[in-house]
């Protein structure tokens, strides 16, 4: 399981980096989806979006799961990239696998990457 | 493999769950007089006997193949249906309507599905089509819910030519209720008008808007006439709106393919394609699009694939966007197709061919063709319309329509579909429609007996 420390996490397996203001899907919910097929995201450069709102709507080959933002703020920028290559959130979920940018805006109560750890292997028993 | 829904344990631990005693105690809403109502029936019979009473019963029907010549249409039409159609649907294997629930240990029924779908794609021209929907007018209304998810419900309008089939526009109708759509362009005002009936293109392109999510027009459209929609299409796309053509399948034989218009979306009633016209059901509805909206395209999907030892296999494809997965935020609650049907209509496309079914499709405009010039020619009597057609067209008679149909089925004719229920300013014109069905003696007799009438 990777789990970069510079990042902040939600127990709805978000990650948020503080620095660039992205947010995405961690490596832990990737690896449960399995192969993603179908990257829709839902909100536009200029939205006011807040914490706990969906931001996206992934599709794998057996599960669909909505992705809610782990941080407040408006959106600055949007991976349009992704529509074409969703297998990107399964490769490299923390690099070219960042879905949202948002700017000005306040982070979710995320654990750091140790605790993050921690919840995902207790949830693996 | 057994199925025991429920075990006098499993019950009675419900029961105690919701607090109730016994099952009877359920059903203490209906008054008691009403639970177990005196039916009244009259005594038992043998099985020769009821077969007797069923089939005397069964001859009391008229049908188009050997009592009646038909010359009705508006939506179903009767066309030959080679028996090997019925032949192959009566199998046990596929004699269904289902998609089986575990799909893949049903390899012959997922191959039907991928040819069916892989001839509507190559019929309508477009990259992808659905497993199909209940019929026409369902299908159509799924195109609403496609392009209203495409956009994510920030479009809200729909626009639909006045000339769509009545039924499609009144079921998109009752599929809109609770999604805030406004639908615009088959208003009654619009309707009563004969002008707006005439050529809606202009209309439907000024009506399109930024919040525009769908233009839906038919083709040949409900009055039978052909139109190339290209432009209408272009413009809509210009105001960033998708477009849904209705076709008809036996039409697009002859015709332009709407994709070839560049059509987002091309549904219709598949009913033509080798489906009786059982007094009005059950049917099939054909939904194909491009490939950038399947995931936004409701009903099932079959795709092609190859299996651990390296050989072709069928599975459900993209399921993930389907209702039983993700629920409310799926398209559409349908996850159902009309499998035994579906087949049908790809055995009997598969046994016409690419050049058979242009033969249908032939034989139905010339036959037309010929019907309207003859019928034109009767004194009180007239085309409505000057406008290119396709095996139907309004025809003037000058009396309740009802009246004239009446004479014609003295006669063993089923005449036209009464225009003036749905559009008030074609009172007495009627539909008709003539398909390969009719020989040219038919359509003489047709011609004869509305002389008649005329003349009455």
């Amino acid at each position: 399981m990777n789990t970069p420390a510079n990042l902040k996490y939600t127990k709805s397996d978000e990650w948020f980096d503080p620095e660039t203001g992205a947010m995405g899907l961690s490596d832990y919910a990737q690896s449960q989806l399995s192969d993603i097929v179908f990257v829709e995201i839902l909100v536009d450069e200029g939205d006011n979006i807040e914490v706990g709102k969906p931001i996206a709507s992934v599709e794998s080959v057996k599960a669909s799961a909505e992705i809610y933002a782990s941080a407040g703020g408006t959106v600055t920028g949007v991976n349009k990239a992704l529509a074409d290559k969703p297998e990107t959130l399964n490769s490299d979920p923390y690099g070219e696998g960042w879905m949202v940018k948002v700017a000005g805006g306040t982070a979710a109560d995320g654990m750091d990457s140790a605790a993050y750890e921690k919840y995902c292997e207790e949830r693996s028993h | 493999m057994t199925y025991i829904p429920i075990s006098p344990h499993e019950r009675d631990a419900m029961l105690e769950t919701i607090g109730v005693k016994s099952l009877d105690d359920l059903f203490e809403a209906v008054p008691a007089k009403h639970r177990f109502p005196n039916l009244n029936l009259p005594p038992a019979l043998t099985e020769m006997e009821a077969m007797n009473e069923l089939s005397g019963l069964a001859q009391a029907n008229e049908n188009v193949r050997s009592d009646l010549i038909s010359f009705l249409g508006a939506g179903m039409y009767n066309h030959y249906i080679p028996s090997v159609v019925d032949h192959i649907l009566r199998r046990g294997e596929f004699y269904t309507a289902y998609t089986p629930y575990q799909p893949e240990i049903s390899q012959g029924t997922l191959q039907a599905i991928f040819e069916y779908q892989s001839l509507m794609a190559a019929l309508t021209g477009m990259d992808v089509s659905n497993a199909s929907h209940y019929d026409g007018a369902t299908a159509t209304a799924e195109a609403v819910n496609l392009a209203y998810a495409q956009f994510r419900g920030k479009r809200k309008k729909v626009v639909i030519s006045p000339t769509v089939h009545p039924h499609y526009r009144a079921v998109i109708r009752t599929y809109a209720q609770g999604m805030e759509l406004e639908i615009a362009g088959d208003e009654q005002s619009l309707v009563s008008n004969l002008d707006v009936a005439t050529d809606s293109t202009e209309t439907l392109i000024s009506l399109t808007d930024d919040k525009t999510c769908l233009v839906i027009v038919q083709y040949p459209d409900f009055f039978g006439r052909v139109y190339d929609y290209t432009k209408l299409i272009d413009a809509a796309h210009a105001r960033g709106a998708l477009v849904c053509v209705v076709a008809n399948p036996t039409a697009l034989a002859l015709f332009k393919t709407p994709g070839a218009m560049g059509a987002d979306i091309v549904v219709g009633e598949g009913q033509p394609l080798g489906i009786p016209m059982w007094y009005g059901g059950p049917s099939v509805g054909f939904f194909t699009t491009r490939k950038s909206y399947v995931h936004k395209m409701a009903g099932r999907l079959v795709g092609e694939t190859i299996d651990n030892r390296g050989q072709r296999a069928y599975v459900l494809t993209l399921t993930a966007r389907e209702q039983h997965i993700k629920r409310e935020r799926a398209t559409s609650n349908i996850c159902t197709n009309q499998g035994l049907i579906a087949l049908g209509t790809a055995v009997y496309l598969s046994v016409l061919g690419k050049k058979g079914l242009r033969q249908v499709a032939e034989l139905c405009y010339q036959k037309a063709h010929y019907a309207a010039s003859q019928l034109s020619q009767i004194d009180g009597m007239g085309l409505c319309f000057t406008e290119p057609f396709f095996h139907e067209f309004a025809l003037c008679v000058n009396r309740p329509v009802k009246e004239v149909n009446n004479h014609l089925l003295d006669h063993g004719i089923i005449g036209g579909y009464d225009l003036g229920q749905d559009y008030p300013a074609l009172k007495d014109h009627m539909l008709i429609a003539v398909t390969e069905m009719n020989s040219k003696q038919d359509i003489d007799v047709l011609v004869e007996v509305l002389s008649e009438v005329s003349h009455d």
